[in-house]
């Protein structure tokens, strides 16, 4: 890695445990170029210094929701053009990582800790297009994805 | 101080009612409750619809004792302060959320220490009581970053 030239990073998550989760996992993002979207803006706060954006709040049952935050990510990786895309979850996170997917960058996805009984649907569609595809429990990994590395807990 | 909490505004009145009767019963008058956009308007507690992050921190570290639907954010953050905390998990059955991995998760934790679980609103009484004489045991306290070894794995999957 080039110092005086970090590699971009995108966290995205939507709120609560899922936010949580990103915010435990900040020391990762030590020293690189991060910027954050999450869906309360006043999450801000976890994050001094760091650019932000609030994006819409959507579940799979919201159409037009979908389409306001599919303008809204396009905008935002147009504007930031990271190099990697990493996401805890969930709808706002799987649809930026597709998005990111298209435009180039390295995409990662990390099942909430919350699934200990199976991979989360959106999770389990994420399978399918990501770089690294994540689960933070050990009895859930399968040889084609997802993955074991570890868990924020 | 017993916070109440479910954790967003998704309504979790089967929750709030037991406690806030549980209040009545016992005379316990020191709770505060976050009720999101429940129907039922506590008349034993404290209570707001929502707060904010440092309104939410700061009444869990005023806090002995959470009380909250059994979600990871609520309960990894009580881990954070070291909070006992007693979790209930919301239902797909009572359209309190969209799928049982709260089930799941409660029954993950409830051999945790500092973690109490309550499967259904009628299991709540015991389990505060239980959870009040164990106040001193407090829940492992866990830092406030993922292990190194993930997150070593996870900056070098960016880096590289």
């Amino acid at each position: 890695m080039n110092p005086k030239n970090p590699r971009k990073i995108l966290a995205i998550s939507s709120g609560g445990g899922h936010w949580v989760q990103m915010r435990r996992l900040r020391p990762a993002f030590d020293g690189l170029d991060v910027a954050y979207v999450s869906v309360k803006a006043d999450y801000a706060q976890d994050t001094p210094g760091c650019r932000f954006y609030t994006v819409r709040d959507v579940n799979r049952w919201d159409r037009f929701g979908f389409f306001i935050l599919t303008l809204q990510l396009i905008k935002i990786l147009w504007r930031e053009r990271p190099d990697v895309v990493v996401t805890t979850g969930a709808a706002p996170g799987l649809l930026a990582i597709f998005l990111a997917r298209l435009m180039g960058s390295k995409t990662m996805w990390i099942d909430s800790v919350a699934n200990c009984g199976r991979v989360s649907g959106s999770g389990s569609l994420a399978r399918r297009f990501v770089h690294v595809c994540l689960t933070q429990w050990p009895h859930l990994k399968q040889d084609d994805g997802p993955d074991y590395w570890g868990a924020v807990l | 101080m017993i916070f109440v909490t479910i954790g967003s505004m998704l309504p979790f009145d089967r929750m709030i009612q037991a406690v806030d009767r549980w209040a009545q019963e016992t005379g316990c008058d020191d709770l505060f409750a976050q009720i999101g956009n429940g129907q039922y308007e506590p008349r034993h507690m404290r209570w707001e619809r929502m707060l904010g992050p440092r309104e939410f921190s700061q009444k869990l570290e005023a806090a002995s004792l959470l009380v909250a639907h059994a979600g990871m954010g609520t309960v990894i953050s009580a881990m954070e302060a070291g909070k006992p905390v007693i979790v209930m998990p919301r239902r797909v059955a009572y359209h309190e959320v969209t799928t049982e991995h709260q089930v799941h998760t409660a029954e993950w934790l409830q051999d945790k220490p500092g973690i109490f679980v309550a499967f259904s609103e009628a299991d709540l009484p015991a389990a505060l009581s239980l959870a009040q004489d164990h106040l001193e045991m407090g829940t492992t306290l866990i830092s406030r970053s993922a292990p190194a070894e993930f997150v070593n794995k996870v900056r070098q999957f960016l880096v590289e």
